[in-house]
């Protein structure tokens, strides 16, 4: 195996290799960065963490994790079976609008579901005038925060199974009902363990969402361990006591990468090939047809239409006061920089893939895994640690262009170039993950046989990676595109003066909590995130 | 081969445009961080613009970010003036050693001595009340009296809160631990808990409008808040009051700016600053968010004047960033989510 995998590095330079470590090694200066802040111990806000909130933060983040992850699993793997695999009524319009949810913000999903089903919100306010005493679950608890991830974070999930089934579902269950399983049975032994690098790929992206993120559930007042890093941060001023709890968060997200990985090691992939094309759908019948668009339509209503709607009457309120032209800019600058990030994160991330998947000295793929750990760090917190080492290299490089009679300024700092960097930190695990699952895929025999055949080098890659690989890179560049997005603490850290994005009206909004207003631009975010999942589903269909 | 190498070219040549479009020197320019946000000063730096022809060049993010930036550029940084809301986030700044005194006898004419550092590092904008918001159809007036008031088992179910992670419940809890100290404080704070209707609210509105709907009677909330939740809806049955008259007097935070300790244009920043302390500018710092002008000689706006004069507490502001470490480990401890 070692020998095979060797003389398929062969398709690629040393080249490759030197800039993939170069950019796991780049990516990896924050989290350093952050990691260096276990030298600078703080006792005094330890031993009052420790006592008094770190117990119940655990405990939270732990449920909210497990919770998450189980739900978005279930949700995702069954939505992406029925669209990939099945054929039931309106299969073809949600096989692309249930991807529509990850354009939703998560923290305006919650407050959406908040205000809607809180003590103040028209269903109890109704129940209330009609006279009606009912007892109504808490919204804001550990169960609303749950479910509201799970809709909100369930794409990931979703996106990357069904491009696995996609590429080898039907195939799987041919082979399974070939030995005697019904498709049922099929689907548990042979088509779910089969899809298994992609939706571990996608669950990972998941469980670092969810720890990473502060807004959704600082509107529940739900607290976890970012929460915990917020705490230390903003409210007792220890930047040092919050990088030690991010980095925590950084290990953990190591242990279970390397559980995974160790259980992954011990499975064995077959070959895959192209897809054959026109495959024939499992035709859902009667009340399985019925059932099949009533669950994804339910799906598609609570986590995309409602928000959606409740946004558009909100926005509609604000537009005539806050809509001028600047938002054309706002907007540009928006589709501008997710644009050029997603073809920066998901070049990075082919490189970091195929060095990943072709060179088996430790060095290499020790850094390839690590360095997409930035992912699970709350947005600040690495931005922090992204925008340390730029400053310090930017006002080096003064320095030195000082010394040679430049009277430059700062280069770097509040250009394009800075933001895109940073954000390729930031995003690196969200590229990374559909297209290294799609190259894991991609036994050493396809390559064997390919080369058997006598094609070799770049016409192999060509040839064989690539079909394989475009659906990836179509999930890849969807997500981080809908995710830069969205982005909001590297924008609006790194960007430079004046250049405002939607996210960056979103904040200016919320800041003061004029939620209400905010929802102008995050309608706009979520309209102009619908371009390239529409694109995307052209593409993949094709 | 080709086609994707010029398209790299093309790519790195559009990088470099951006570089070095940023290295174009301006005329006059101060330059502002911002963690007060763009709608509430950019209509106020464009007047400045107008008056005096100096540009302002701003850049808006939340306050703890913006200083690990003005940190992390330590001299080199751009920015000559950083404009933040909340005293603590100005003492932390002035703590960090970001600020410099200003040393301006304008600014000390118009800004009252509560309401600046004293050591000048920085100066209040405009003031924040944060005080008692009840329903009026379940109490009146003379249900109320302070602040410490609703620790009282009487209000056992009848209290909502703002989570304990809003720094304007950190301020006023530190303010209380400065009249105070710290075991009162505590009890108080664990009186408050234990009178809570409903788990603390992620803001001031949502909480509000639980007091309204009768969830709970009575929270404590920024006047600015009530004051966008009544010109939405002018009916809600929900009414200020201004606690401690007779003693300390209502909570008071402010927003204010400080100039930078590596300002290239520190004189061009103080000009800002005392401009933004003069008549004109007050009111309309103060009025574009339903604030009090920190100048005493302005009067408020007039939606902002109808819901009646206060007595103010008085104790420096600074006090509420010195005390705020110890008023959110008092939080945690009470159990003050």
């Amino acid at each position: 195996m070692p020998e095979v995998l060797l003389r398929g590095a062969k398709v690629f330079t040393q080249g490759w290799r030197i800039s993939a470590i170069f950019i796991a090694l780049a990516v990896l200066t924050p989290v350093m960065v952050i990691l260096w802040s276990l030298f600078s111990p703080e006792p005094e806000i330890w031993d009052h963490l420790s006592q008094h909130v770190l117990s119940d933060l655990l405990i939270n983040t732990f449920w909210l994790v497990l919770g998450t992850a189980t739900g978005t699993l279930i949700l995702g793997v069954s939505l992406a079976w029925l669209t990939a695999v099945c054929e039931f009524p309106g299969r073809k319009i949600f096989s692309w609008a249930l991807f529509l949810p990850l354009a939703v913000p998560a923290y305006v999903t919650a407050f959406v579901v908040v205000g809607i089903f809180d003590f103040t919100g028209p269903i109890q306010t109704l129940a209330r005038d009609l006279g009606l005493d009912i007892a109504f679950p808490e919204v804001r608890s550990r169960g609303g925060v749950i479910a509201v991830m799970i809709l909100a974070f369930y794409p990931y999930v979703y996106l990357i199974a069904r491009n696995a089934f996609m590429t080898q579902g039907k195939r799987a269950l041919e082979a399974a009902q070939s030995l005697g399983y019904s498709s049922t049975q099929g689907f548990f032994k042979v088509a779910l363990p089969m899809a298994r690098p992609w939706i571990v790929g996608g669950l990972m992206l998941v469980i670092m969402e969810t720890l990473a993120d502060f807004g959704t559930v600082s509107v529940f007042n739900y607290d976890t361990f970012t929460t915990g890093i917020y705490k230390a941060w903003f409210s007792l001023f220890s930047l040092s006591a919050a990088s030690q709890l991010a980095s925590i968060l950084i290990i953990l997200v190591f242990v279970i990468i390397i559980v995974e990985q160790q259980a992954r090691a011990r499975m064995r992939y077959t070959a895959v090939g192209k897809s054959s094309g026109s495959q024939e759908r499992i035709v859902l019948k009667g009340g399985k047809a019925v059932a099949a668009s009533l669950f994804a339509g339910a799906v598609l209503l609570v986590a995309f239409i409602i928000p959606l709607i409740q946004l558009l009457f909100w926005a509609s309120e604000v537009v005539v006061q806050d809509f001028d032209r600047r938002y054309f800019e706002f907007l540009w600058h928006s589709l501008l920089l997710a644009a050029l990030a997603s073809v920066v994160v998901v070049s990075a991330a082919i490189i970091l893939a195929v060095a990943n998947r072709y060179y088996v000295d430790f060095t290499t793929r020790s850094l390839v895994k690590i360095s997409t750990l930035g992912y699970a760090l709350p947005g600040p917190v690495l931005a922090v640690g992204a925008y340390i080492p730029i400053a310090w290299f930017d006002g080096h490089l003064q320095d030195a262009l000082n010394y040679f009679g430049i009277d430059s300024g700062l280069v770097l700092q509040g250009t394009l170039f800075t933001m895109l960097v940073a954000l390729v930190v930031r995003f690196l695990a969200v590229g990374f993950s559909p297209i290294d699952g799609n190259l894991q895929r991609i036994t050493s025999s396809v390559d064997e046989a390919a080369r058997s055949l006598g094609t070799s080098g770049i016409t192999l890659v060509r040839e064989i990676h690539i079909p394989i690989l475009r659906s990836g890179l179509f999930t890849a560049m969807t997500l981080v595109f809908v995710d830069v997005m969205k982005e909001m603490p590297i924008t609006l850290m790194t960007r430079p003066f004046g250049w405002d994005t939607l996210a960056v009206r979103v904040f200016e909004m919320t800041s003061e909590g004029e939620w209400e207003r905010a929802a102008l631009p995050a309608v706009s975010i979520i309209i102009a995130g619908l371009i390239p999942i529409i694109m995307m589903n052209r593409h993949a269909e094709r | 081969m080709y086609s994707y190498k010029s398209a790299l070219m093309v790519f790195f040549a559009a990088l470099a445009t951006l570089v070095v479009s940023t290295l174009s020197v301006a005329s006059e320019e101060v330059v502002v961080y911002s963690a007060r946000n763009e709608q509430l000063i950019k209509p106020l730096f464009d007047t400045y613009t107008q008056e005096t022809g100096v540009k302002v060049k701003f850049i808006t993010d939340k306050a703890g970010p913006l200083m690990q930036r003005l940190k992390a550029e330590g001299k080199r940084t751009p920015a000559d003036l950083f404009i933040t809301v909340d005293a603590g986030n100005l003492w932390q700044a002035a703590n960090f050693g970001l600020l410099q005194p200003a040393n301006s006898n304008v600014l000390d004419k118009n800004i009252p001595v509560h309401l600046r550092d004293p050591g000048n590092q920085w100066y209040g904008l405009s003031i924040r009340a944060r005080t008692i918001v009840y329903n009026t159809k379940n109490l009146k007036e003379s249900d109320l009296s302070t602040y410490e008031d609703l620790a009282d088992p009487k209000w056992k179910g009848r209290l909502c809160l703002r989570t304990s992670k809003k720094v304007y419940n950190q301020s006023l809890v530190g303010m209380m631990i400065a009249e105070h100290g710290v075991a009162k404080t505590e009890k108080i704070v664990k009186g408050w808990v234990s009178n809570l209707a409903t788990r603390p609210f992620s803001n001031d509105s949502k909480m509000m409008q639980a007091i309204a709907a009768g969830q709970c009677d009575v929270g404590i909330a920024n006047t600015y808040y009530f004051g966008r939740l009544m010109k939405k809806d002018p009916n809600i049955p929900l009414k200020l009051f201004w606690p401690n008259q007779q003693s300390s007097g209502v909570h008071v935070n402010i927003s204010g700016a400080g100039v930078t300790s590596h300002a290239k244009n520190s004189k061009g920043a103080i000009a800002l600053l005392e401009w933004l302390s003069s008549d004109k500018a007050q009111r309309q710092f103060a009025a574009s968010n339903m604030e009090y002008p920190a100048n005493p000689n302005i009067k408020p706006d007039a939606v902002v004047a109808s819901w009646g004069e206060f007595k103010a507490n008085q104790i420096n502001v600074n006090r509420a960033g010195e005390l705020q470490v110890d008023a959110v480990k008092l939080m945690d401890r009470a159990g003050y989510k």
